[in-house]
């Protein structure tokens, strides 16, 4: 289901929205027992620096998606600044209690409804992280620093910013209103390119990897099935299906510099079938609804997690780096 | 004048190009480019070659043939041809050309330098055209598209601020034999297809005699070289002709000046484009 949008609003085509049992705009209403919970990917086209303008259009499009009964929003990475700021780093960085951020906290709060949102999030020390927040109920519930900033071929990340150091797991509220815990992880651009990070936030136990991305396509002369959408493509269904968990991509939209960002935002369920998808790069928002059961099925079907043997990994890990420190 | 169609080996290997996405992809590039600066319409200086035809093409299915501006620009030696087929991309396309001679003005200039030779002659051709389309892009309101592709831009096979001056450049990441490919799947008319590529800055002026290679060879060399960074040894252990692979790499290396802003005197702390960094799209 896709919600088409133009840069400036937000302009539901008939096809694209969830149908009414699904539609829940009360603010506090019951528990789903079935264990399935509604999400809202947004394939969001950012102005290049200009936060005020990004923060408006992200309200708009999380008042649309609260009202479509989505108890999650995912935007995509640097969502409130674009992706290629250069020099405008420090000057669209927001702390973390920034009045920017405030207004997306008041927003989760007003409309009952999860946020995850890009940005530049400056630290005490005038560190300049690329960072996706988790936002639920008025909070900032989570802060993932991106880890992995790549620095080659059109990429500069390690030029204007600091790296993360931690891929850590946390509850997902999704709105308060959900009768199952469900354990979530996020996973920036890069970080995807890395298995490592994945490997660790499903040892955590998480049951849905949120991937914000700002991936531009390159490749593109013989078609997107060989450029970089199908290197996604590959990774996210493959950590999916291995690692028996949900993955949310999202990718956005638009130009910068002549750069086309390919889109082709989706969800991965545990078995690795991509069951919703943005069919190309125009804004968008996708909704699709996660089922506890399609969980169980996998972890039924593939009880990969259980069987992980942590303890080997540990200790192969440890003489490793034993062998390392010696030199 | 030759119309003999001319096999161009746009299908070798990694030079192919699945047109109909590319296409997509530029309408959208071309698009989002004019919008985001506040623009409607485009302006394009018209040949009837391939790179400005189809640029012209592309911007016509990007922005509809209203908002596209196709101004022809003959010299009094310019191959009459050439405004036959660039009125019949115009009449495929549902645009109306302008026809602006440019010969009183280029005369007018070189009586003062009657010794001139054609290269000079042809530089002052190409910068009084450029000069004609950005007075144009004022009068419309309508920015200037680009018509230079990867080759001729890695090549130097251009000039400064004349055909290589534009605003946005569609074409200028495909190679000439791609930049045919895409042609070929928008339909423009057969001549545009078939004709030998030419400047046509004089008569009987032709890119592959002046390049003294085939553009099917000097697109592979330089798609081995540049797009997949292999070594002179390994594109000459593949068959190429040495000396050709050469004489490639001295025109990118002899051109690099071409496709850089001009140098700035280094003084203060933070100088523009070294220390200065800022996207074109700052703030848009």
């Amino acid at each position: 289901m896709v919600l088409e949008r133009s840069r400036t609003g937000v302009i539901p085509t008939q096809e694209s929205m969830p149908d009414a049992t699904a539609a829940d705009p009360s603010p506090e209403p019951a528990p789903d027992p079935s264990g399935s919970v509604s999400v809202a990917i947004a394939q969001f086209y950012p102005r290049l620096g200009d936060v005020a303008a990004n923060i408006a259009a992200h309200l708009t499009v999380i008042s649309t998606a609260a009202a479509s009964g989505a108890r999650l929003v995912v935007f995509p990475e640097l969502s409130l600044t674009g992706y290629f700021l250069k020099d405008q780093v420090p000057e669209v960085a927001v702390r973390i209690d920034a009045s920017e951020i405030r207004a997306l906290q008041d927003a989760s709060r007003d409309a009952g409804i999860d946020i995850v949102a890009g940005l530049i999030l400056e630290s005490d020390a005038h560190r300049f992280y690329n960072a996706s927040l988790y936002i639920s109920g008025g909070e900032v519930v989570h802060v993932h620093r991106k880890v992995y900033l790549p620095t080659y071929g059109l990429f500069d990340e390690q030029r204007y910013l600091a790296a993360g150091d931690r891929f850590r797991a946390f509850d997902a509220p999704l709105g308060n209103r959900t009768e199952h815990r469900w354990r979530a992880g996020i996973l920036i651009c890069e970080d995807l390119w890395h298995p490592t990070s994945v490997a660790l936030l499903a040892r955590q136990g998480v049951d849905l990897i949120i991937c914000p991305s700002a991936s531009p396509g390159r490749g593109l002369l013989q078609g997107e099935a060989v450029g970089t959408a199908s290197s996604y493509d590959v990774m996210t269904r493959t950590y999916a299906q291995l690692f028996t968990t949900y993955v949310l991509y999202c990718n956005r939209s638009g130009f910068e510099d002549g750069v086309g960002f390919w889109g082709g935002s989706r969800v991965v369920d545990p078995a690795g079938s991509v069951v919703a998808e943005v069919p190309g790069a125009q804004e968008s928002v996708l909704f699709h609804s996660l089922e506890r059961s399609a969980l169980r099925r996998a972890r039924v079907a593939y009880p990969l997690l259980r069987d992980e043997r942590n303890d080997v990994n540990d200790a192969e890990t440890d003489r490793l780096r034993r062998r390392h420190t010696r030199g | 004048m030759s119309t003999t169609p001319r096999p161009i080996d746009s299908d070798a290997g990694t030079l192919a190009v699945d047109a109909a996405f590319v296409i997509e992809r530029l309408r959208g590039f071309i698009a989002d480019g004019v919008r985001k600066v506040g623009f409607e319409r485009v302006i394009v200086g018209l040949s009837g070659g391939v790179d400005s035809s189809l640029v012209t093409a592309l911007a016509v299915s990007s922005l509809g043939a209203e908002n596209v501006v196709a101004v022809f620009m003959p010299y009094r030696s310019s191959d009459p041809q050439s405004q036959i087929d660039a009125l019949a991309v115009c009449d495929s396309l549902g645009i109306a050309a302008k026809v602006i001679d440019i010969t009183l003005q280029v005369d007018a200039y070189f009586d003062g330098f009657p010794d001139a030779d054609r290269t000079r002659r042809g530089n002052k051709m190409a910068r009084e055209r450029m000069s004609i389309l950005y007075d144009h892009s004022m009068a419309e309101r309508a920015l200037v598209l680009g018509t230079s592709n990867k080759t001729e831009l890695l090549l130097g096979y251009g000039t400064l601020f004349g055909d290589m001056a534009s605003a946005l450049n569609p074409i200028g990441d495909l190679y000439k034999t791609q930049v045919y490919a895409l042609a070929r799947a928008l339909e423009l008319p057969h001549s545009v297809l078939t004709k030998p590529p030419s400047a046509d800055l004089w008569v009987g002026q032709s890119d592959e005699d002046e390049l003294g290679m085939r553009y099917a060879v000097v697109d592979r060399v330089l798609d081995l070289i540049v797009d997949e960074r292999r070594s002179r040894a390994e594109v000459v252990a593949l068959g190429f002709d040495a000396a050709d692979v050469d004489s490639i790499v001295a025109r990118v290396r002899g051109s690099q000046y071409k496709r850089r802003p001009p140098v700035i005197a280094k003084l203060s702390n933070r100088t523009i484009d070294r220390e200065f960094r800022y996207p074109r799209d700052w703030g848009r």
